[in-house]
């Protein structure tokens, strides 16, 4: 079969469309966004008719591959590690409903957080949900595992959670595809007491999960994703995942005789575990991401042989890396070139010509009025009006918060209090948020960034696009406060106007900035030069 | 043989591209590649940097362990910079002279040459002249890539070649003109 060059997430798309998905569901996000685009565009998937557009967010996404695999079929959800926050519920109760056709979760933990807002462990999340976890360690792995996993899904009826990272899952490398699997026929599920939820049927199932944990984890014991590399001494590694990579990488430069037992699969493979940890007195648990299995290991209770990032030997927090492993190894590093101090940070900046920057000149001209100057804001690119020049923005906490945390400030008195959203943000998670205050009748002004595209993670498309006033009239917002500008320079007294009746009104009003984002219309105009 | 490269540069100049170019030519050769690069946020006018393995033996770790690039490849003089604690002691610096002024405490240009000049081994390459001279601007990384042709472990022809299959999809104008923005900078030095 083929080789080429793949990112990890794209590696996973390939994999699926080769297991024979019949669609995937998602929601962008980085580290995440390449999977669903990589199906999206093969010409195969197309062709084969795979389900591929953006779901509005993580939660419906999750529904909808839940129905897809109800119906018989194979079905694949993406998302980034929050964005599991947001599917949680469906998550949590489909461990409990069980699959089935094949469903596959993968989720692309962001340690470091390179983009995101924290650096949550989505390990933890399947120890959480009692469901089988794959974590590959590099890209040929993470093809073959999502084969694997679709199969084990459904064997054991239930949805198989994947978890990579962002090195993972953003670094190329050289991907063998084995021969492509039919889709599934329709044979939507006709066990009713497996999917209705009613607390009868949902402890008899949650039971069954229960039971099951002795196949899954017997499973692990005998999977090819875990397996022991032989050395000598009475020093060993328990490498998890991509943290195996490191160790290996560590192993290799240095030529160190150190046994490696290399973890892939949850629930743990225990027989394999102990068999190994009995031989040696002293062991690094080297884990990319929080000490899920470190804690674990170590019962709680500090059992001396185990080392890593609960007691420092890897550093608690950030993604792992050759040097942090080597360090954890006992390698002395060699003294390196240190970074010039004449060096100066050079972070993210909304692009040249954005509409952000247009609404942000506004809003700061308006608020040079008001005592109480506070910007709820939301996540995506005008969350970068952070920073300078614009410092306009006060909170970025999750998505859609812009909204609810403006309705309560305002609760509490603050005038005006002002959030600002973006369009896709807006229908992920902003709608109910901002029914709430529609009901409350608080004295909120949105700010809807308009520019027609989902622009942070690479301008997919967006769920509200066209129709966005529509939705705030459909919810309760008068509609002579619904207004919408133009952000451009040359409409900023005219902009900073509107702006200002509306902040002073006493209710909710919704101002929907609506311009195009400069890459997306740059983008079409090249498509359109092409043509 | 194994060869460690780190791609340097801000969100939009090209990286990315250099860094395909490079993987193709390798994967032609039959050589194992691994590849990190940066996604999402930083992607807007931050620093971006690409960290390229390649070798005949299995690569196992896809970032350059610290003192570990035999090159360094930047599209900006300053962003050479940001990665010296990954310079092999012997490694070398290939950078564009052009800086990329983004922001407001942009370090004084001359502070930066003679930064880079302590590093030992070092080329600067006037790349908006010789991208200007292949025909067009936007060539700027293949002239970058012919400058650092020499230290990258793979010969020129395959990388021409790579060249060829990386723009094929775009006309032969595009692959001509990339072909020689590649010639005159790795004719540079």
């Amino acid at each position: 079969m083929d080789t080429q060059l793949l990112l990890g997430a794209e590696a996973i798309a390939l994999a699926a469309i080769d297991a024979g998905i019949s669609g995937v569901y998602a929601y962008p996000g980085t580290p995440s966004t390449e999977i669903t685009e990589y199906i999206q565009q093969s010409p195969i998937a197309r062709q084969k008719g795979v389900h591929s557009t953006w779901a509005t967010n993580e939660k419906t996404a999750y529904e909808a591959a839940l129905g897809m695999s109800y119906a018989g079929k194979r079905s694949l959800v993406c998302m980034k590690h929050v964005g599991l926050n947001v599917a949680a519920d469906a998550f949590l109760n489909s461990a409990i409903t069980g699959v089935n056709g094949g469903m596959v979760v993968v989720v692309a933990d962001d340690p470091s957080m390179h983009s995101s807002q924290n650096e949550q462990d989505t390990r933890v999340y399947g120890k959480f949900a009692f469901l089988p976890v794959i974590e590959p360690s590099n890209q040929q792995e993470t093809y073959d595992a999502i084969r694997y996993a679709f199969d084990l899904s459904e064997q054991q009826n239930l949805p198989v959670l994947f978890r990579v990272t962002t090195r993972l899952s953003h670094s190329r490398a050289v991907v063998k595809q084995q021969p492509p699997r039919e889709e599934n026929i329709l044979n939507p599920s006709k066990e009713k007491r497996k999917w209705i939820l009613l607390p009868a049927n949902a402890r008899n199932n949650y039971q069954q999960l229960l039971e099951k944990q002795t196949t899954l984890a017997s499973l692990s014991e005998q999977s090819f994703l875990n397996k022991t590399i032989a050395g000598n001494g009475t020093k060993a590694i328990i490498a998890f995942g991509i943290a195996y990579n490191y160790v290996m990488e560590v192993k290799q430069a240095e030529n160190l005789d150190i046994p490696v037992l290399k973890i892939s699969q949850y629930p743990l493979p225990d027989k394999l575990i102990k068999e190994f940890t009995d031989k040696y007195d002293d062991i690094l648990i080297a884990e990319e991401g929080y000490p899920a299995y470190e804690e674990y290991l170590k019962g709680y209770f500090g059992n001396k042989k185990f080392r890593g990032r609960l007691d420092g030997a890897l550093p608690r927090t950030g993604e792992l890396s050759p040097d942090v492993v080597a360090k954890a190894m006992g390698v002395e590093s060699d003294t390196f070139r240190t970074i010039p101090s004449i060096v100066a940070g050079r972070p993210p900046m909304l692009c040249q010509g954005c509409s952000h920057r247009d609404v942000f000149d506004a809003l700061n001209a308006i608020f040079a009025e008001y005592p109480e100057q506070h910007v709820f804001s939301d996540i995506g690119c005008y969350t970068l009006g952070a920073l300078p020049p614009f410092n306009a923005i006060n909170t970025c906490v999750d998505m859609g918060a812009s909204v609810t945390m403006a309705k309560g400030a305002a609760d509490a008195g603050l005038h005006p209090a002002v959030a600002v959203i973006g369009d896709s943000t807006f229908t992920h998670s902003g709608i109910t948020g901002l029914l709430d205050a529609v009901n409350d009748k608080s004295a909120i002004t949105l700010i809807i960034s308009d520019n027609s595209t989902t622009a942070m993670t690479g301008g997919q498309d967006s769920a509200g696009t066209g129709k966005l006033a529509e939705i705030c009239k459909g919810i309760g917002v008068e509609e002579s406060h619904i207004r919408t500008f133009v952000p451009l320079k040359k409409n900023h007294d005219e902009n900073v106007i509107i702006l200002k009746e509306e902040l002073e009104y006493k209710g909710v009003s919704v101002i929907i900035a609506q311009r195009e984002c400069v890459q997306t219309a740059s983008r079409k105009k090249r498509q359109e030069n092409k043509k | 043989m194994q060869t460690n490269i780190i791609i340097a540069g801000v969100g939009g100049q090209g990286i990315l591209t250099i860094a395909s170019i490079i993987d193709l030519a390798a994967m032609q050769q039959g050589l194992q590649v691994k590849q990190a690069e940066v996604h999402g946020m930083s992607q807007r006018g931050g620093a971006v940097e690409s960290h390229l393995r390649i070798s005949d033996s299995v690569i196992y770790s896809d970032l350059i362990p610290k003192g570990k690039a035999n090159l360094i490849l930047a599209i900006e003089p300053m962003e050479s910079l940001r990665y010296l604690p990954f310079l092999a002691s012997d490694g070398m610096v290939v950078t564009a002279t052009e800086p990329f002024k983004n922001i407001n405490n942009y370090p004084e240009e001359q502070a930066i040459k003679d930064e880079i000049a302590k590093t030992g081994k070092h080329i600067f390459v006037d790349a908006e002249n010789l991208a200007r001279e292949a025909g067009n601007l936007k060539a700027f990384n293949t002239v970058m890539l012919g400058a650092a042709a020499n230290y990258i472990g793979i010969s020129k022809d395959a990388l021409e070649k790579a060249i060829e299959s990386y723009f094929s999809a775009k006309g032969e104008a595009v692959v001509q003109l990339n072909i020689k923005a590649f010639r005159l900078g790795a004719a540079a030095i």
